[in-house]
């Protein structure tokens, strides 16, 4: 089944030209087009396709088969705004087809309500521009479970207590246990709490033409090559393609959003593969390039009109940078859990997703996993206990021994919303294209590593009540590298404190709208991208309700 | 032999028919290509080393990974790996490795007077020897991290051998021939697994609730 050939000529005023093919723009992509939208997207990266997945760690880990690359696209690091960024990759992403999507660990649980409401719940904290969303979890229920269906998402609803309402039931159960998964239930159960099955967006059958997982391993950091992990290249973009109305075009950098004198947005202008410029038309621009590029995309629109970035008279674009706050513990075992073999996580709890800033004298909250995610090579750099030799006989069986007996347990947390914490313009260094660079400013707030911290300590209880050999904790240090890219043009009512309205809209600029992590107003715990993907289809009915009465175009 | 072909058809078993049948010709391909790589991978040529610096790369890399009841980095065929290496994905080291293992040299000939190269000196002398090169702080961490930007001749060396040790046999990239790291750390050589995976899930009851309130 040969996806649609549709192309539109640059010149063609399409409906949409959405920027990004990754978790949001795929979705985007599929419900506009759906809805008889002539669509273009505009994908930095190629459009790489199964046959390219390999498991070669060389070519996808460190030559970036699938990700943004630090020498064409370097990136600039500081932790605090009086300090002067030096080089040094700050963030990686999806730079393909799919996006993220394609290479992510697919942990695919909701947001609580909490994530929505803790401003009114907790009160100001100093320091932080915490607040509330303009949404709430209601509002995004239905999108969730059009997420779980539409992407494909395997779990067990009711498994987790502290579960946030749901309509319906996953449209799969959970992929098989792991014995990461069965040591972490044994200890988190022991210790009276509530571990449930791995919700992850990893087909647990096959569906919809797609394959079933096949356990390969190479999970983490790699595209499926049968197809069953959920991107939004396996799910929705072929869908979108079959439509006829939507043209996927790689090796397209966007750099400008073009506006017409009246201040609407006209179309995006791009470098192909051999650095031409074009501009696409279009009467809406829809921007889903990730918290990093999104807000990039606009401080490198500036144009007279608005001098400090389009759609930026907040002055909060690339502002309140999280990232998730997180750790690791280690644990290693009597016999061989081969935990290799498959997925990556196994078993989540919940039960610190709100914790009592009394009682542990922080705010913030998370949740912990029981998983796997080393391939061999990446194993035998870290994974092993930290005082093993490096090199030589003692490492050599340190690591025969260890490799099929290890697993983790992943904490992943709040990240309060600092202002200064922020995507801007490098004001020195440039990429392959001659353009800025993208800087980084980013300090954790104190509540966010006291947290982590505190996940480690409940994570060594679970490994010790499992029955660990030895266990161990990764270094806790302050973050300045991330995955996880949110909360750089936030969601808001208030034009003066936010970026984009609830419709996704920018206050600024009426045809403009942005989708991806920078729309999140809180960092939930960890694991965003089922709430980015359920913002991105909510944002498609009400992008396609104001196109359908011409709100568009007035 | 040929795993990444039995890959793919072994795992067919396991897939739909609509997914065969929508997936064949691609995976046809990469099932044939990885058939050519690994013929093409039988006859060991160098590409970036003399001989006389191979003999040394390899002196090294098997003190990393040492042979002792089972391979090491010298079964593993890790100089071929590091050769491609270095004609490849890493010829931006090329400087590294040539001024690093001429540093050897010099460090084995002040440390041992009379002992002219690393391949020379006895398995002591070269553990001292790289002993006293081994920087931690300019190791890698996690996958996507950052990297250190001035690379280290031993800390390099020392990824390199791990990665030509364990990297996917059935790469292109001349590393862990036969899948012999694989067979080292108990990784089976498969890219298919059915459960139980291991020893603590093969007598998993299956999902039991517990009937208890969260405290919230």
């Amino acid at each position: 089944m040969p996806p649609s050939e549709v192309k539109y000529k640059t010149s063609d005023e399409v409906d949409f030209v959405i920027i990004g093919s990754g978790a949001a723009g795929g979705v985007l992509a599929k419900e506009l087009a759906s809805n008889g939208f002539r669509v273009v997207v505009l994908e930095q990266g190629p459009y790489l396709k199964e046959a390219d997945f390999v498991h070669d760690e060389v070519k996808v880990l460190q030559e970036n088969l699938l990700t943004n690359h630090p020498e064409l696209q370097p990136n600039t690091f500081r932790k605090t705004p009086d300090a002067k960024a030096e080089l040094q990759r700050a963030v990686a992403y999806g730079r393909c087809v799919g996006g993220t999507s394609v290479h992510f660990t697919a942990n695919y649980w909701r947001f609580h309500e909490i994530d929505f409401l803790e401003r009114s719940k907790v009160g100001a904290i100093p320091g932080t521009g915490l607040a509330d969303w303009p949404i709430t979890y209601a509002d995004l229920e239905r999108y969730y479970t059009k997420v779980e269906s539409e992407i494909g998402v395997s779990g067990l609803a009711g498994a987790s207590p502290f579960d946030p309402p749901r309509a319906k039931p996953y449209p799969m159960p959970p992929l098989p246990v792991k014995s990461c998964g069965v040591l972490f239930e044994r200890g988190a159960r022991k210790l009276g709490w509530h571990p449930f099955p791995a919700p992850l967006a990893i087909l647990s059958q096959p569906r919809a033409g797609r394959s079933a997982c096949v356990n390969c391993g190479f999970c983490y950091g790699f595209g499926c090559e049968v197809g069953a992990k959920s991107s939004t290249l396996a799910s929705v973009i072929p869908q979108a393609e079959r439509t006829g109305r939507c043209e996927i075009r790689p090796n397209s950098y966007v750099h400008r959003i073009e506006l017409d004198g009246a201040g609407r947005a006209t179309g995006a202008v791009y470098f192909d593969e051999h650095k031409n410029t074009h501009l696409q038309k279009a009467a809406a621009v829809i921007v889903c390039a990730n918290g990093a590029e999104t807000p990039r995309l606009l401080l490198l629109s500036a144009n007279k009109q608005f001098p400090n970035g389009l759609a930026n008279s907040s002055g909060l674009v690339g502002k309140y940078l999280m990232f998730n706050s997180n750790a690791r513990s280690v644990g290693l075992f009597e016999h061989s859990l081969n935990d290799y073999k498959g997925f990556v996580a196994s078993r989540v709890l919940h039960d610190f997703y709100e914790l009592d800033p009394q009682k542990v004298g922080f705010y913030g909250g998370g949740t912990l996993d029981g998983r796997f995610d080393y391939t061999p090579y990446f194993f035998a750099l870290t994974g092993l206990p930290p005082e093993t030799p490096r090199w030589g006989r003692s490492f050599k069986a340190a690591l025969s021994h260890n490799f099929t007996r290890t697993m983790e347990i992943h904490c992943t947390g709040t990240s309060l919303p600092v202002e200064a914490n922020s995507f801007s313009l490098d004001p020195e260094l440039k990429d392959a294209w001659g353009l800025p660079a993208l800087r980084m400013t980013y300090k954790d707030h104190p509540d966010d590593l006291k947290l982590a911290h505190w996940l480690t300590e409940r994570a060594l209880e679970v490994l010790d009540a499992a029955g660990a050999v030895k266990r161990w904790s990764r270094p806790i240090n302050e973050q300045q590298f991330s995955v996880h890219l949110l909360g750089t043009c936030r969601m808001g009512s208030d034009p003066k404190a936010s970026v984009i309205n609830p419709d996704h809209r920018t206050h600024d600029v009426r045809n403009l709208f942005l989708c991806d992590g920078s729309s999140l107003v809180t960092s939930g715990r960890g694991q965003p991208t089922m709430t980015i993907q359920a913002l991105a289809f909510r944002a498609a009915d009400r992008i396609t309700a104001l196109a359908r009465r011409g709100d568009l175009r007035s | 032999m040929h795993s990444r072909r039995r890959f793919l058809l072994s795992s067919f078993s396991s897939l739909s028919a609509t997914w065969v049948a929508t997936h064949w010709p691609g995976a046809l391909a990469a099932a044939q290509h990885a058939h050519n790589s690994a013929q093409s991978a039988t006859p060991p040529k160098f590409e970036f080393f003399t001989p006389e610096l191979a003999v040394e790369a390899d002196a090294i890399v098997a003190r990393i990974i040492p042979t002792d009841e089972t391979p090491g980095a010298r079964e593993a065929g890790v100089v071929y790996f590091i050769d491609r290496a270095l004609a490849t994905f890493a010829s931006d080291v090329q400087k590294v490795y040539i001024e690093g293992i001429a540093g050897v040299q010099t460090r084995v000939r002040e440390m041992f007077p009379g002992v002219d190269k690393f391949s020379l000196a006895t398995g002591e002398q070269q553990d001292l020897v790289l002993d006293s090169l081994e920087d931690r702080a300019a190791s890698t961490d996690r996958p996507f991290a950052p990297r250190s930007l001035a690379p280290n001749f031993f800390e390099t060396l020392r990824e390199h051998t791990i990665a030509g040790f364990l990297i996917d046999p059935d790469s292109e990239r001349r590393g862990n021939r036969d899948g012999v790291g694989w067979g080292v750390i108990g990784r089976e050589r498969e890219h298919t697994f059915q459960p139980p995976f291991g020893h603590y899930d093969k007598d998993y009851p299956g999902w039991q609730p517990v009937r208890k309130d969260p405290e919230k």
